[in-house]
């Protein structure tokens, strides 16, 4: 099928201002991904799958200017905890603020050292996950980051590591255009914990392609937080074998524009994944959580859990699908998207989907959108608590069904007290 | 203590006045109680004092300890010492009651200058007084009032009553919904806080729970006004012969 010819036209522009690294293992997969690209065409504000979010801004071939927002307020939100940290300034490795790239129990390396081998464990995935993730819709931006994407971590877990890996996303120029693409593979009954934080650059485009083994076990965090001009669009490709487990959760505040697209794929049977995502917006913000979550095994459990926290014209966007294949009896699905409006200048679109082909499922959907509660809004300040900080409490609250979905409550309280303290933050 | 005069509201929403020009004036140390029939403005007279949205002061004053408290928002008349013991006090899932009990304590201290409880010592000081009323340690760490029984919704108002040692007590139908033996313990919960400093206005359908709670006056309303104004006997005329002869008396 031709491409329309605006939208062929805007490919080209894209293309013509990146270049592709060269030679070893990835090349063939980067050359593939190019064409996946040419044949698609980047998404257009015409296409359904970007109906609620206009895409330009992070198509176009150069980027929007981003001021730099200085946190240096506060520490990177997992600074506390004892990990394995990996820093990348703009989207460039920093060496001097990473840990030397061992530990025990990990195969750990930068993509752009390893791309020179002819052959790695991580060209299986490479790429492939991503393409899989293209069917049935389109994610030309995952195929233009696996074509272009010049650096990025391979991680590969052979037993049960209990030392996080941390990779810190550091904004440092106003100009910045960054892709990062990275590759997990978490072996059988092995198990990893990764923790992602940072507004990265003034325009990223991150694409993590995740193969858990069975009985593997995945823990992802990530605080994309406090940058108010960044742009961001990012997918998590995910297949999980037997018995493994998934979990992710995001917090994002701020960021003119976020889309975080999660596509998981169970494959193996009574395997797990939950997805989970916090935000809270205020002003010009925009945030878009698009997941696509297909059962093809027996017994699988999913579980997505989106909250969103809106005001001063702050827009959120769900797109939530669960399709369970035929096969794939005795699925249990569930999916929640609601958020908070603090004013009626803010919106939450949202297209919660279920498309089922086994029988015997279990599966359920729920999308609401509300104001506070004005009876415990007065009731918390009849007992003195003044009206901003008895917001934030609700507002916490409301955020507190998500951040339960993290599996370390350790790591669980540290979000919540960022959250809190972000909140805190914003009154004058 | 408090100090109403004259007090006429109406609905925001719609023209309709409830309360008519209320007069009482509750003294330090001394327990009022308000009884009076269904819809005669009693919690009404309950939320315009504490400032809840929605209802509208035409006429008269309010004032605590000789300041006005209309013109204020809700958690300036609570740090200024003014208690609602609300007659349906409301669920809030997600906040803690043990969160909930400290921010509140620690907002009025700030408000008023003083320095905050420390976590140590607030749990020293909420534990003590929990276990007076019964409340285990497991309604503190639940959320606020999720889940819990009438009986136990009540004695968590008198448990932040406790800790919040507010100069002016309004308690607005404490005893409905409860069996006797709750009521005892709410009753004895109050009488703990009696003491020459402080008011209590307390709203009540029966005179059951004043005969735990001793009142030093009580005033009958109807139809958004104070129609008399007796001592203890009057509640026992009222428990005996119903409030239509009082009404008739008044007419
Ligand atoms: N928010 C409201 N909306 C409509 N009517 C109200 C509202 N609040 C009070 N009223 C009316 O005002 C009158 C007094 O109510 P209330 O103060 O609850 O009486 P009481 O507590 O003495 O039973 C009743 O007729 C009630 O229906
Ligand atoms: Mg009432």
């Amino acid at each position: 099928m031709a491409l329309a010819k605006v939208t062929q036209d805007e490919t080209d522009a894209r293309l013509a201002s990146l270049s592709m690294p060269e030679g070893g293992w990835p090349a063939i997969a980067r050359r593939d991904a190019l064409a996946r690209v040419q044949s698609m065409g980047l998404p257009h504000r015409r296409d359904e799958y970007w109906k609620y979010t206009r895409p330009e801004s992070l198509t176009s071939p150069d980027v929007i200017p981003a001021a730099v927002f200085d946190a240096s307020d506060e520490a990177p939100i997992f600074a506390t905890l004892d990990a394995l940290n990996i820093v990348f300034v703009d989207g460039v490795f920093d060496a001097d603020q990473s840990d030397d790239l061992a530990q025990t129990g990990l195969e750990i390396e930068r993509l752009e050292n390893a791309a020179s081998a002819d052959i790695h464990w991580a060209q299986d995935i490479y790429g492939t996950l991503e393409t899989a993730g293209q069917n049935p819709v389109k994610r030309p931006l995952a195929a233009l980051n696996t074509a272009f994407a010049h650096d990025g971590i391979l991680i590969r877990a052979t037993t049960i590591v209990e030392r996080p890996v941390n990779l810190t996303y550091i904004h440092k120029s106003d100009r910045s255009d960054a892709m990062l693409h990275h590759v997990i593979k978490v072996e059988q009954g092995a198990k990893l914990t990764l923790l992602e934080s940072g507004p990265a650059a003034s325009r990223f485009n991150k694409v993590m392609e995740v193969s858990v083994s069975d009985q593997g076990e995945f823990h992802h965090v990530r605080a994309q937080g406090r940058d108010h001009e960044r742009r961001a669009v990012t997918h998590i490709f995910a297949r999980l074998g037997e018995e493994s487990v998934f979990k992710s959760f995001t917090l994002t505040a701020n960021g003119v524009l976020t889309r975080n697209e999660c596509v998981l794929e169970l494959t193996g049977d009574n395997a797990v994944a939950h997805i989970a995502g916090a935000c809270v917006g205020d002003g010009e913000f925009h945030h878009d959580d698009t997941v696509f979550i297909t059962h093809d095994a027996v017994g699988c459990e999913s579980r997505q859990v989106f909250k969103k926290v809106l005001r001063n014209g702050a827009i959120g966007v769900f797109q939530g699908k669960i399709l369970v294949k035929p096969d794939a009896q005795k699925t249990d699905g569930y999916q929640i998207s609601q958020s908070l409006l603090l004013d009626d200048d803010s919106q939450f679109l949202a297209k919660p989907e279920l498309e089922i082909y086994a029988d015997d499922v279990a599966c359920s959907h729920g999308s609401t959108s509300g104001a506070i509660d004005e009876e415990a809004l007065f009731y918390l300040k009849s007992r003195g608590v003044p009206a901003s900080d008895a917001t934030d409490l609700l507002t916490l609250a409301f955020l507190a069904e998500a951040v339960q979905e993290v599996e370390d409550s350790n790591i669980g309280d540290i979000v919540t007290e960022r959250m809190s303290a972000w909140l805190a933050r914003r009154k004058r | 203590m408090l100090e109403i005069k004259n007090l006429h509201a109406s609905l925001e929403d719609e023209d309709k006045q409830i309360l008519k020009g209320v007069n009482l004036t509750v003294e330090a140390g001394k327990v009022h109680a308000i009884m009076g029939p269904n819809g005669s403005g009693k919690s009404t007279l309950s939320y315009v004092l504490s400032g809840k949205d929605g209802y509208e002061v035409t006429d008269g004053s309010a004032m605590l300890e000789g300041e006005d408290i209309l013109d204020m928002e809700p958690e300036e008349r609570a740090a200024a010492g003014l208690f609602l013991a609300f007659q349906y006090p409301v669920e809030i899932p997600g906040v803690g009651n043990m969160t909930f009990l400290r921010t509140a304590v620690n907002s009025q201290r700030k408000a008023r200058g003083e320095e905050e409880m420390s976590a140590a010592e607030f749990l020293k000081v909420v534990r003590e007084r929990a276990k007076t009323l019964k409340i285990d340690a497991d309604m503190l760490k639940r959320p606020v009032n999720v889940g819990f029984s009438g009986g136990e919704k009540k004695r968590n108002e008198i448990l932040q009553m406790a800790m919040l040692e507010p100069k002016m007590c309004i308690l607005d139908e404490t005893d409905s919904g409860l069996d006797v033996d709750a009521m005892k313990l709410v009753a004895e919960g109050v009488n703990a806080l009696r003491n020459e400093g402080r008011g209590f206005l307390v709203i009540t359908h029966y005179q059951r729970l004043l005969d735990h709670i001793k009142p030093d006056v009580v005033h009958i309303m109807a139809n958004g006004r104070i129609i008399k104004t007796g001592g203890p006997e009057l509640a026992l005329e009222v428990e005996q012969n119903g409030y239509a002869d009082i009404l008739a008396e008044v007419a």
